[in-house]
């Protein structure tokens, strides 16, 4: 089977005033054309360099990152990225905040059309009646949304996200891992998602990937065996709970304190 | 209601400034070549009314001018600093070591460089002295941009062209403004100062300076209000052009 992403023996080290900083060492992820993974792990293992990477934002020392077949060595039109913090620009409308990226990948698109698709996204975020607004007239979690809807305007086949719910409270939060899980029923898209919750990566996740700590590498791949369309109600379910407990404990062993009382 | 008391504020302060003063003078019973009053000026000015609207011309097109030049050669030194380390580290020294210098020393060199370009010597002084802050504030705006932003963008493969020309430039334009609000009143001096120290100057300086050679002290009082509304019409025109250009960073009051 050929894999949409696929991180091949990806190694990495930054250089900083006291020698190498390794962060990955030789990394795996292998993520199947259309489905979520889900990427946990202790902080400051190196996943957020993971995600510049895989959006071709910077090159690994070694080993390779393929998306489509092709190997990445440069950003490429076909990604979607959305941050903890939703950088959306204040001068901006939401509206023209989503249209961002279609003016750089798809100049010669109407203005009109542009605008159609926006409009589109922003209903189904249940952001209707606010396309006019400016981003610091919204709620943290409404900017989110609208973050996300600038994510995948342009139709990648790749979004990337790093802990882009990790600043909100925990309602809104579920609230978003909802609108996500509909998003992607709408507009399919291959998703890689960086997270500390546990409870996302198992409610949003077709696999969990678990990073041990720096430098990480694939310490643990879960298949989460939940029906598709899930409900919340599914996190408190056994299969889930018994999951859940999995991941902490993998997290404990990757933090190095398996030995510990807890 | 709104905008009448946003009108009516400032006029009551200037008026009772004025009252002030004039009591001031009044009280200590000084002739006006100690302190001209208020009530010194209006006769000052009706007699002088042509050359203060010649000479106030001249004063604003060359401090707009160099105001101008400021503007551009200012924002370019800022990309330099803001998106290159090595231009930071090189032009910081420099250009703090530049803005050190009294520009009242530099009146004399650059009337020598540039013998009787009045003209010239004017508009470039009003630009040496109003440049400074203007390429501190876009160079610290543009490279203080959080990489988020710019990874949004050069993500999707957008080039550095693009990626300054719609987040960078729009995110450095309150900075800009701050700066700029500085930079008008700077380049004020600076006219100012070569009208006033070059012999045969033209300009409101000039002005102040033939009322201080004949004795004439309400002219030279009235050149300094004169002064003060030319400098308060140029630091309105900074706000208009802000609210227009970066009025998004205002805050809409909850």
């Amino acid at each position: 089977m050929t894999h949409l992403i696929d991180i091949k023996g990806v190694t990495h080290a930054y250089r900083t005033k006291s020698g190498p900083l390794p962060v990955l060492d030789g990394l795996n992820i292998a993520v199947p054309h259309g489905e979520f993974a889900a990427v946990v792990g202790p902080s400051g293992c190196g996943k957020s360099t993971l995600t510049r990477l895989v959006a071709g934002l910077m090159k690994p020392d070694q080993g390779e990152v393929w998306l489509h077949g092709e190997r990445v060595t440069s950003p490429r039109k076909t990604v979607g990225m959305a941050f903890q913090n939703p950088v959306l620009l204040e001068w901006r409308s939401i509206l023209q905040n989503v249209i961002l990226p279609l003016e750089i990948v798809a100049p010669r698109m109407p203005q009109a059309e542009r605008e159609a698709r926006a409009r589109h996204l922003l209903d189904m975020v249940g952001l209707k009646g606010f396309e006019g607004k400016r981003p610091s007239e919204l709620s943290g979690g409404m900017r989110q949304r609208a973050s996300l809807c600038r994510a995948i305007v342009h139709k990648p086949d790749v979004l990337i996200m790093d802990e882009p719910f990790g600043a909100l409270d925990n309602f809104t939060r579920e609230d978003l891992w909802q609108t996500m899980r509909d998003l992607r029923a709408a507009e399919p898209f291959t998703c890689v998602l960086i997270t500390h919750d546990l409870r996302e990566a198992v409610f949003l996740g077709d696999q969990v990937f678990v990073l041990s700590g720096r430098p990480a590498r694939t310490q643990m791949v879960l298949k989460v065996d939940l029906p598709a369309d899930r409900k919340l109600d599914v996190l408190y379910q056994p299969r889930a709970q018994e999951m859940l407990h999995t991941l902490r404990d993998q997290i404990r062993i990757a933090q190095g304190r398996d030995g510990e009382v807890h | 209601m709104e905008t009448a008391q946003k009108i009516a504020v400032p006029l009551i302060a200037v008026l009772l400034f004025l009252l002030a003063w004039e009591a001031l003078v009044w009280v200590n019973d000084w002739p006006n070549y100690k302190m001209a009053s208020p009530s010194d000026l209006p006769p000052a000015f009706w007699k002088f009314r042509w050359l203060f609207l010649e000479m106030g011309w001249q004063t604003l097109w060359r401090t707009v001018l160099g105001l101008g030049l400021a503007v551009v050669f200012g924002t370019l030194i800022g990309m330099l600093m803001g998106f290159s380390r090595i231009a930071r580290d090189g032009l910081y020294p420099l250009l703090v070591g530049f803005n050190a210098i009294p520009k009242a020393t530099l009146v004399p060199v650059i009337s020598l460089i540039f013998i009787g370009q009045h003209d010239f010597n004017t508009v470039l002084m009003a630009f040496l002295i109003s440049f400074f802050p203007i390429a501190v504030s876009v160079g610290i705006g543009l490279s203080t941009l959080e990489p988020e932003y710019r990874d949004i963008l050069r993500s999707l493969g957008a080039s550095r062209l693009t990626i300054f020309r719609k987040i960078a430039l729009p995110k450095t334009l309150p900075e800009f403004f701050g700066a700029l609000k500085v930079s008008v009143t700077l380049a004020f001096i600076g006219t100012n100062l070569v009208e006033i120290v070059a012999p045969h100057g033209r300009g409101l300086g000039a002005l102040f300076k033939s009322g201080e050679t004949n004795g004439d002290y309400p002219l030279m009082f009235a050149v300094l209000i004169a002064l003060a509304a030319l400098g308060i019409l140029l630091y309105y025109a900074v706000l208009v052009l802000e609210r227009i250009f970066a009025g998004w960073a205002e805050r809409p009051q909850s």
